[in-house]
C-alpha cells in the first residue's frame, strides 16, 4: 500500500472513532517486510522472506480507555477493531491522567533522520546469502580451532510507521535496517566455546566488511576457551562496550517514567542529587540522523529530542511520555513507545554514555588484578533496590593486562554504588544499536566463583 | 476438533483440496517435505496499577506459514492475508529453497490423533470482559489488604485463543484450538519510609476462567505477591560463592529447564555443538535424578494436543535415574538424526520457523521428607522463588535468579536474603543433588521460554532437591 493511503486509513479510523462516540482516538498502523538468510558450515541453512501490517487503535471515552488491534484490514476487519475499542473503555476504570497530548506539543523533527535506505529492498537474494557466507568462511578460516558454528545470518527489514490521532496529528516515516551476524564455535580439547559478532546499519552500504565481522567473531570464540572459575574476591571491574551497554539497560529501566512514579525505582525521587560519578554524562537523542533510535516523532506524535539524563554524575531527567509526566508533574520527553495494543509505554531513542578520554587499553592497563567482562547472563537484577547480581564470564586482568579466559561466575553489587563508582569511562564510543556504551570500569564489585 | 469444523473452513472457506493444492505448489521445486501452519490469534489483556484499570485491550491475528524443507535447508515464507493468491504466493516463495523438477504431486491428508488435554468450553477469550476485569479488580484489593506495608500493586490478566491448523506432504493434519489465560500480580512493600522490595506471583493454564474462581482465586496470587515483598523487608546481603543450595518444589524447576532442557535440544545436538552433544548413555547428574518433558499433561500452560508441526506431544524422558537418555526432537533434527519426532516442533506464531523446545519440564519425586533436607544442612541457602534464567548452551553454564530465599544455618531457616543470581554448569550441575524429596510439584502456570527470538509457553516442576554444591552471586 503507498503512503497515502495507509495514513488516510489511520486519519479515517480516528474519525470513525469520533463519530462512535469516542472523546479522543489514536491510530497506530505499522507495515514491514523482513528478510533472513541463515547459512552454517558454508551451506544455506534457511531462507525467509514476508511481509506483514497490523493496525492498533486506542480510544478514550471521558477519562475511560479501551484499545485493539488488527491484522485484517478488510471492512469487517476494521469494524471489529472499532467496535473491540468502544466496547472496552465500558469496563476500564475513570483515570484523571488518561489522555492525548496537548495540540502544542505535538509535531516531528525537521529535516531527513536517514531512518531508510532503498539499497536495502532492492537488494538481490543471492547477495545476501553470499555476505553471510563470506562471514562465516572468514570465522571458520580463522583457526583449526574453529570447528564448528551456529552459523551467520543476513537479515534485513523495512517498514513504514504511521500514526494519527484527534488533535490533529497526522505523520509517517519509513525505516530500513540490515545486519550480518555470526556465532562460530571453537574447541580446544574438552573446552567449547561459542561467541558472536555483528554489523548492522540503515543501509548496505553502510555495513562493516564481512570477512572482518567473522574475524572478530572468531577472535571472541577462541578468547573464551579453557576458562577457569576464580575464587571469591572483591576486585575492580572493567565492562568492555557490549557488556556496559546492559548496565545502561539497566538505567534506562531505572530512569523509566513509570518506574520512577509507581516509586519502583532506586533512583525514584533523585532528581538533582549526584546519582553517578562525576565523569558520567547520560544522554537519549531521538534525532541522530542515520542511528537506530531516532525517529521523527514517538508513539504519540510528539517530536523526538535530546534529554540530557545524567549531567556529569547529576540525575538530571527521567525519561517520559505523556501519562507519566502527568503523574509527576512534568512535561513528556518524547519517550512515548508502544506496540499495537494498549496505552504507550516508554522507550528511548539513541540512549548513551557519552565517551570519556582514556582508551580502553589504558583502562585496562590500570587494574593490577581485575576481572574484563565481556558477556553477562540471567536477569538478577532489582531495580526497585538496585541490587545486581548476574552470570558472568570473560577475561581476567592480571599486572594491567588481559591474562586468561574466566568463566562460570557471577558479579553482584548494588547498582546504586557501581554508578559513583564508574571510575573510568573509555573514548571508544560506538553505535551498534540504540542504546551505547564505551569501555565502563567500575571501582570493586564481588565476583563469586570457587 | 475436525479440519471440516474449523475456523479455517468455515470462515475462510479453505478446503482439503486447497490444502492439496498448496502443498503442491510448495513442492513445486523439488523440496522433501513442506508444511502449511495456519493461526488465527484472539488475545485480550487487562492491566491495573494504583486500583486503577489503565488498559483493556483485545486482538486478532491470523496468517499462515509455509515452509519447504530439502536436506537440511528450509525455506519459509508467511503471509497474513488468508486469500487463496496471497498463499499461493507464499508457497512459491518457500519453494525456492529447492532447484529441481517437482517430485510429489498426490498427497493423503489424515486426521490424526483425537484428544483433548484442555476440553475447555469456553475459552476465558470468549467471556465477558466484566468478569475479567472483576478478578483483577479482587487481585488489588487482596494484594492491599495483606498488609499496610504494601503500598504498589499492579496486577495483569492476559488470555488468548489460538486456532492452528498443520497440514504437510507426509499426510498430517491436524487442528487444534487452544485456550490459555495467565494473571500475574506485582506488590511493593515499604516499611517506616525505607527502601521498597517487590513480590511477584501469578498462575494460569489452559483452563476456563472458572479456574480462577475456584481453586486459584485472584486472591492467593494476590497475597502470595504481597507476602514475598514483605518477607524481604528483612533481607539480608545474600553470600557469595559456592554453598550448599535447597530448592524448595514448583517453580524453582526452572534450574532444570536452563541446565538441561534447552541443551537437549536436537538443533543443538545435531550440529554438535551442545555440551550435551554426543552424551547419550552417559552419566550427567546423580542417580537421584529423573528428569522428563511432558506436553501432554491435562490443562498445562506448557501442554499442546499436538505440536506446530501436528504431531502428537508425549512423555518424554531425558534423565533416567542420572542417566541421559535422548533429545527433544521435532521434524527436522528426528529426519537427519534417523530418528522420530517427538512431538517438540514448537513456533511463536505462523511468522516463525518451528525448532525442538520444551512443554512442561520436572524431576520426578524423590523419597526424601523436604524437612529433613533443610536439616541436613548445617550452612547453605534455601531458594523458594526465582526470576528468569538463562543458559549457554555451548559451555554449559547456565544461571537463574533467586527472588525468595533464606539462609540456613544448623539445619534452619534463618533470614530471608537478597536478590542473587545462581550459577551452574549443565552437565556437572546435577551430579552434585544428594537428596530429592517426595513433594514434586509442578509451577502454577506463568512460564514464558525464548529461544532464538521465539517465545512459547511452557511449565516445569521439581520436588524439593539439596544440591551440594552450586555458585551463588550475592555479595556477602
Amino acid at each position: 500500500m503507498n503512503d497515502c493511503r495507509l495514513q488516510d486509513l489511520a486519519q479515517g479510523v480516528v474519525q470513525r472513532a469520533l463519530a462512535a462516540g469516542a472523546t479522543d482516538a489514536e491510530c497506530t498502523i505499522a507495515e514491514g517486510n523482513e528478510f533472513s538468510a541463515n547459512v552454517r558450515m558454508r551451506e544455506v541453512e534457511s531462507i525467509k522472506e514476508a511481509g506483514s501490517r497490523g493496525a492498533g487503535l486506542r480510544i478514550l471515552i471521558g477519562r475511560k480507555t479501551g484499545s485493539s488491534y488488527t491484522s485484517d484490514f478488510s471492512p469487517e476487519g476494521i469494524a471489529l477493531l472499532l467496535k473491540s475499542a468502544i466496547e472496552l473503555a465500558e469496563v476500564t476504570t475513570e483515570d484523571p491522567h488518561a489522555g492525548l497530548p496537548e495540540p502544542e506539543e505535538l509535531g516531528s523533527v525537521a529535516g531527513d533522520l536517514r531512518l531508510y535506505s532503498p539499497d536495502v529492498e532492492n537488494l538481490e537474494t543471492p547477495v545476501r546469502i553470499e555476505t553471510a557466507r563470506r562471514a562465516e568462511a572468514a570465522a571458520l578460516d580463522a583457526d583449526p580451532r574453529i570447528f564448528n558454528s551456529e552459523g551467520a545470518s543476513f537479515d534485513s527489514n523495512v517498514g513504514r510507521h504511521v500514526f494519527a490521532n484527534s488533535r490533529g496529528f497526522a505523520g509517517q516515516y519509513r525505516t530500513s535496517y540490515c545486519s550480518v551476524s555470526v556465532a562460530p564455535v571453537a574447541r580446544d580439547g574438552e573446552s567449547m566455546e561459542r561467541d558472536y559478532w555483528f554489523t548492522i546499519a540503515r543501509g548496505f552500504d553502510a555495513l562493516e566488511p564481512p570477512e572482518q565481522v567473522g574475524r572478530i567473531a572468531a577472535q571472541r570464540a577462541l578468547r573464551r576457551l579453557n576458562p577457569v572459575k576464580v575464587e571469591t574476591q572483591r576486585v575492580p571491574v572493567v565492562f568492555e562496550p557490549g557488556a556496559a551497554r546492559t548496565l545502561l539497560g539497566n538505567l534506562f529501566e531505572a530512569v523509566h517514567g513509570t518506574s520512577i512514579y509507581r516509586q519502583e525505582s532506586f533512583l525514584a525521587g533523585k532528581l538533582g542529587d549526584k546519582v553517578a560519578n562525576e565523569n558520567v554524562t547520560v544522554v537519549d537523542d531521538g534525532t541522530l540522523p542515520g542511528l537506530f533510535g531516532a525517529q521523527p516523532f514517538d508513539d504519540e506524535g510528539v517530536p523526538s529530542r535530546r534529554t540530557v539524563v545524567i549531567d556529569r554524575g547529576v540525575l538530571k531527567s527521567y525519561l517520559l511520555n505523556t501519562y507519566a509526566a502527568r503523574k509527576l508533574g512534568m512535561k513528556t520527553t518524547g519517550n512515548a513507545s508502544r506496540g499495537l495494543a494498549g496505552n504507550a509505554g516508554i522507550g528511548h531513542g539513541n540512549f548513551f554514555v557519552e565517551a570519556g578520554v582514556q582508551s580502553p587499553e589504558s583502562i585496562v592497563a590500570g587494574v593490577a588484578n581485575g576481572f574484563y567482562v565481556t558477556e553477562l547472563m540471567g536477569f538478577g537484577v532489582n531495580i526497585v533496590t538496585g541490587d545486581y547480581s548476574r552470570g558472568a564470564a570473560g577475561l581476567w586482568i592480571r599486572n594491567g593486562e588481559l591474562a586468561f579466559a574466566v568463566s562460570e561466575v557471577t558479579i553482584a553489587g548494588n547498582l546504586k554504588d557501581m554508578l559513583l563508582g564508574l571510575e573510568a569511562v573509555g573514548a571508544d564510543l560506538e553505535f551498534r544499536g540504540a542504546m551505547a556504551a564505551p569501555t565502563l570500569k567500575i571501582g570493586e564489585m564481588t565476583v563469586g566463583g570457587k | 476438533m475436525l479440519f471440516s469444523d474449523s475456523v479455517f473452513a468455515s470462515r475462510f472457506n479453505i478446503t482439503r483440496h486447497d490444502l492439496e493444492a498448496w502443498l503442491a505448489e510448495a513442492l513445486s521445486q523439488g523440496g522433501d517435505y513442506a508444511d502449511l501452519f495456519f493461526e488465527y490469534l484472539l488475545t485480550s489483556s487487562i492491566s491495573l496499577d494504583e486500583s486503577i484499570v489503565k488498559s483493556a485491550a483485545q486482538g486478532v491475528s491470523m496468517g499462515v506459514g509455509v515452509r519447504v524443507i530439502v536436506g537440511e535447508r528450509t525455506g519459509y515464507a508467511y503471509s497474513d492475508d488468508l486469500s487463496p493468491e496471497k498463499i499461493r504466493k507464499a508457497a512459491r516463495v518457500a519453494a525456492c529453497i529447492a532447484a529441481g523438477p517437482a517430485k510429489v504431486d498426490k498427497f493423503d491428508l489424515q486426521e490424526g490423533l483425537r484428544r483433548n488435554l484442555y476440553p475447555v468450553l469456553v475459552a476465558p477469550t470468549e467471556t465477558a470482559f466484566a468478569e475479567r476485569v472483576d478478578l483483577v479488580k479482587r487481585a488489588d484489593r487482596a494484594a492491599r489488604a495483606y498488609d499496610s506495608r504494601i503500598f504498589q500493586v499492579q496486577v495483569g490478566y492476559a488470555d488468548n485463543l489460538r486456532y492452528v491448523l498443520v497440514a504437510s506432504s507426509d499426510g498430517v493434519l491436524s487442528y487444534d484450538r487452544q485456550p490459555l489465560a495467565r494473571m500475574s500480580v506485582s506488590a511493593l512493600a515499604r516499611k517506616d519510609g525505607g527502601a521498597p522490595q517487590a513480590g511477584r506471583a501469578g498462575g494460569g493454564g489452559r483452563v476456563e476462567l472458572d479456574y480462577f474462581l475456584t481453586d486459584h482465586p485472584p486472591e492467593s496470587f494476590a497475597t502470595e505477591a504481597a507476602r514475598e515483598a514483605v518477607v524481604m523487608l528483612d533481607a539480608v546481603e545474600a553470600p557469595a560463592g559456592e554453598t550448599t543450595v535447597v530448592l524448595g518444589p514448583g517453580w524453582p524447576g526452572i534450574l532444570l529447564h536452563e541446565a538441561v532442557g534447552h541443551g537437549l535440544e536436537a538443533d543443538f545436538n545435531r550440529k554438535g555443538f551442545s555440551a550435551f552433544s554426543g552424551r547419550i548413555g552417559q552419566k550427567v547428574a546423580s542417580e537421584l535424578c529423573t528428569v522428563v518433558d511432558d506436553g501432554a499433561i491435562a490443562s498445562r500452560r506448557g501442554s499442546l494436543n499436538v505440536d506446530d508441526e501436528g504431531h502428537p506431544t508425549q512423555r518424554n524422558v531425558l534423565i533416567e535415574n542420572g542417566v541421559l537418555r535422548g533429545y527433544l526432537q521435532d521434524r527436522l533434527s528426528s529426519s537427519v538424526m534417523k530418528t522420530e519426532s517427538t512431538g517438540s516442533g514448537r513456533r511463536e506464531s505462523y511468522a516463525h520457523i518451528p525448532m525442538p523446545r520444551m512443554t512442561n519440564t520436572f524431576m520426578l519425586a524423590g523419597e526424601s521428607d523436604p524437612a529433613d533436607i533443610i536439616r541436613s544442612v548445617p550452612k547453605g541457602i534455601y531458594c523458594v522463588n526465582f526470576g528468569g534464567g538463562q543458559v549457554d548452551i555451548t559451555n554449559g553454564n547456565f544461571v537463574f535468579s533467586a527472588s525468595e530465599s533464606y539462609l540456613i544455618e544448623g539445619g534452619k531457616l534463618t533470614r530471608p536474603i537478597r536478590n542473587a543470581t545462581l550459577i551452574g554448569n549443565g552437565p556437572e550441575a546435577l551430579k552434585y543433588v544428594s537428596m530429592v524429596g517426595n513433594d514434586m510439584r509442578l509451577d502454577e502456570g506463568v512460564g514464558i521460554c525464548g529461544k532464538e527470538g521465539q517465545s512459547v509457553p511452557v511449565g516445569v516442576g521439581i520436588p524439593t532437591i539439596r544440591i551440594d554444591r552450586m555458585t551463588v552471586g550475592g555479595t556477602a
